[in-house]
């Protein structure tokens, strides 16, 4: 692609940003607040250095969330339940990981392993109803996302319900010393602000093992092509069935991870407050990244920050649900954009193409 | 006869548990499975997945997917609450619609104008409207009481009920009248009782917005199939480029589908809230755009077929708000129907299938035996279950508009 074009191509976000703060704007005006000042005080309290740690500590989850999407995306499956994947793999991850002690480095690599393997086996369900029995991913991912949600609530209040405890609150037995992952405040230089979850250096690496394998294998040319052109790929003898569920499986083993941040992190057990709603935070990102691994990095980043920054405003007496609606606002005008550019990408490249034609007879 | 036959034949998947449920039902712990009050509240149910599901044929007949179902049900529970806060109960069954038909405008301008993935579309619908009802609420109810940023204030007033006389005991002037299905219904009369309290739950205790919402269903067989318009639309989900050289406007027959689809899963979303708590609640409509879309799929994208897969996942629903011990009875009727097609999976030589449906059923009867009361947090996801459940047995061929989901520009071959 020319230059022009790839330029072209990455102003969408940039005017989605901008249309999306320009539609902000209007509504905090119609409900009487000045919205320079109110996005001003969201960048003041966004830039600290304790926000800023937030703010990364919100984008390692949402990052990875976003490439277990984006797995699916890219051969137009549309996994819409990285949510309920993810916090069963958190929940059987977290309770099977206090059962043992070994050392640390191969005790977090058995806690991730196992999140990995029951998100994908999740997962795997709606790969299988898609593929024998026609159901389509979106409403068997939903509907999976429910019943993974009740199965939940029945493991954390029964089977692995913290007895030693006696607060009412459901909760596995904490993580042993040897299952959570140090912060990172040591290895940066930050020893006076918040822990720094140690999962980072994880999650970017994630991203590059999602670079790798979508445009560097053939597992992934298959997947981009089965995506571009689902019967161009199945002629060149992709087998749709087979993809479809190896798409998922890989889908959801990304998704397995997404809670290990906060837990190997942060929490260290899996309780009724472990964080909700980042399968679907994660759509968002993908669909404003692009699927690309720069781009949902800094679309988490972005949505990391929008949510962080938020929080100042319900003590100025601003609602800060204006948050979500500006997150969902960037996404909406976003793939609106991405759309009219693609096109007038086309039409420009037929163009160059024509005039080549002409100017070569 | 043989129309019966074969009616039989295909629906076997919903016949055969149907049975098994009357069975089942006749143990005393298990009466609830029947009671009238199961079918009314089956009935109350069934109507938002119904017009939810309504709603999707609409958008789908056109041509356009309609993920977003789910997300303007929402707009239907907060602005019908709003409705229904300021002008009362009717007030909120029109802004429902109205909510749920600007967000169907928003999802017409991103698919339609400037063709942009539907599902993708959808799926920022969805997460623009869960922020958008908490953001109004947060505006519209900051400061009265009873409001909180998740729940609106009590709506006064009530939508008319309504009771049939003679049959279930309504009123004519101002005389009482029998309740002659009543009296059977206690009766216990097998399969007699049961089927009578199907229809004293039909008859007894019916809002009119419930009368409304089921007369949309032959309503909209009347527009689609036998009004010229209704021909356009169906015409444009089929074969727009077709539709348009003979004059069809096929983008403005696409707006009118997707904003009649926003309109209904308002109207649903406001059903949910003025039949329910009376109140807008976050996560009031708990994933039942996506089971509408679901009986839309059962149903083979036809209101009638719509309208009976509303009606069994509505049943579902309404289990879940009976008794666990009728719940418990419902674990032998999907074990004994699992164990049922083993058996024709055997004789039929499917022995991959016969080994996953008998391991599955027998899974079942030893949970029942080996229990007395199914977790609470299982009931919860009754309905969902049942959908996935539903929708992988009943393999049927689904003859879905051609075009449905494909983006269509002006001047394509398409």
């Amino acid at each position: 692609m020319k230059i022009r074009l790839r330029l072209v191509s990455f102003s969408a976000p940039i005017i989605a940003l901008g249309l999306a703060v320009g539609l902000t704007s209007l509504i905090l005006l119609g409900i009487g607040k000045d919205p320079i000042e109110t996005f001003r005080m969201m960048f003041e309290y966004g830039s600290t250095g304790k926000s800023l740690v937030s703010v990364l500590n919100r984008t390692i989850p949402l990052y990875i969330s976003a490439i277990a999407v984006a797995v699916g995306f890219k051969m137009g499956l549309f996994n819409i339940g990285v949510e309920g994947q993810y916090l069963l793999g958190a929940l059987l991850a977290a309770a099977i990981g206090t059962s043992f002690a070994i050392y640390r480095p191969i005790h977090i690599f058995l806690i991730m392993l196992i999140a990995v393997v029951a998100s994908s086996t999740w997962a795997a369900i709606a790969g299988y109803l898609k593929v024998y029995k026609g159901i389509h991913e979106v409403i068997s991912t939903i509907m999976l996302n429910y019943i993974g949600t009740g199965l939940i609530a029945y493991l954390l209040s029964t089977v692995f319900f913290d007895e030693d405890e006696k607060n009412a609150i459901p909760q596995t037995v904490e993580l042993p010393e040897s299952g959570r992952l140090p912060s990172l405040n040591n290895v940066v230089g930050i020893e006076d602000l918040p822990n720094l979850h140690g999962f980072l250096p994880i999650a970017l690496l994630l991203g590059l093992i999602y670079y790798l394998l979508i445009w560097k294998t053939t597992l992934g040319f298959d997947l981009r092509v089965t995506g571009a052109n689902p019967v161009a790929a199945k002629f060149s003898g992709v087998d749709p069935k087979r993809l479809t569920i190896i798409a998922m499986i890989i889908s959801g083993a990304f998704a397995g991870l997404v809670g290990m941040g906060p837990l190997l992190g942060y929490f260290h057990q899996y309780t009724i407050d472990f964080p909700p709603g980042l399968g679907f935070a994660g759509i968002g990102v993908a669909l404003l990244g692009r699927n690309h691994p720069l781009g949902m990095l800094l679309g988490a980043m972005l949505f990391g920050f929008l949510e962080r920054s938020a929080q100042i405003l319900d003590l100025r007496g601003v609602p800060k649900e204006i948050e979500t609606m500006m997150s969902a606002f960037i996404l909406l005008i976003v793939v609106v954009f991405y759309e009219i550019i693609r096109r007038y990408i086309v039409t420009q490249q037929i163009k160059d193409a024509s005039k080549k034609v002409e100017s070569s007879t | 006869m043989n129309e019966l036959f074969r009616i039989i034949k295909d629906k076997y998947v919903i016949l055969t548990p149907l049975f098994l449920i009357i069975f089942i039902a006749q143990f005393e712990q298990y009466s609830q499975l029947t009671s009238s009050g199961t079918f009314g509240s089956a009935l109350r149910l069934s109507i938002p997945i119904l017009l939810a599901g309504l709603g999707g044929l609409f958008s789908e007949r056109t041509g356009v997917v309609n993920i977003g179902l789910e997300g303007m049900m929402i707009m239907g529970t907060w602005f019908g609450a709003w409705g229904g806060y300021m002008y009362g109960p009717w007030g909120g069954v029109l802004f429902g619609l109205i909510g749920g038909g600007l967000f169907g405008l928003i999802h017409a301008i991103a698919t339609v104008s400037f063709q942009v993935d539907h599902i993708v579309s959808g799926v920022a619908i969805n997460i623009l409207a869960v922020g958008a009802a908490r953001f109004f609420n947060i505006l519209a109810f900051d400061g009265i009481a009873f409001a909180s940023s998740t729940a609106s204030p009590r709506i006064e007033g009530e939508i008319g009920k309504f009771n049939f006389p003679y049959l279930s005991g309504g009123k004519i002037g101002e005389n009482e009248t029998t309740s002659l299905l009543g009296n059977i219904e206690n009766a216990d009369i097998f399969l007699v009782s049961d089927i009578s309290a199907l229809l004293l739950g039909f008859t007894s205790n019916i809002s009119y917005f419930t009368i409304l919402a089921l007369l949309i269903v032959p309503l909209s067989v009347f527009v689609l199939w036998r009004t010229p318009i209704g021909l356009q639309m169906r015409s444009v989900g089929e074969y727009p480029s077709g539709s348009e050289s003979l004059g069809v406007n096929v983008y403005l027959m696409k707006y009118i589908g997707v904003i009649i689809s926003g309109c209904f899963a308002g109207l649903a979303g406001a059903y949910l809230v003025l039949e329910g708590p009376n109140v807008y609640l976050q996560g009031q409509t708990n994933g039942r755009g996506f089971i509408g879309l679901a009986s839309l799929l059962f149903g083979n994208y036809r209101p009638f077929g719509v309208l009976m897969g509303a009606g069994l996942f509505g049943f579902a629903d309404a289990l879940q708000l009976r008794s666990e011990e009728a719940i418990q009875g419902l674990l032998v009727v999907v074990g004994v129907f699992l164990i049922m097609l083993t058996i024709r999976n055997i004789s039929q030589r499917n022995i991959r299938g016969s080994i996953g449906t008998g391991l599955l059923g027998s899974l079942f009867l030893f949970w029942f035996m080996s229990s007395t009361q199914v977790p609470i947090q299982f009931i919860y996801f009754t309905p969902h279950l049942t959908t996935l459940v539903v929708l992988s047995f009943s393999k049927q061929k689904f003859r879905m508009p051609k075009k449905v989901g494909v983006p269509y520009k002006k001047g394509e071959l398409n």
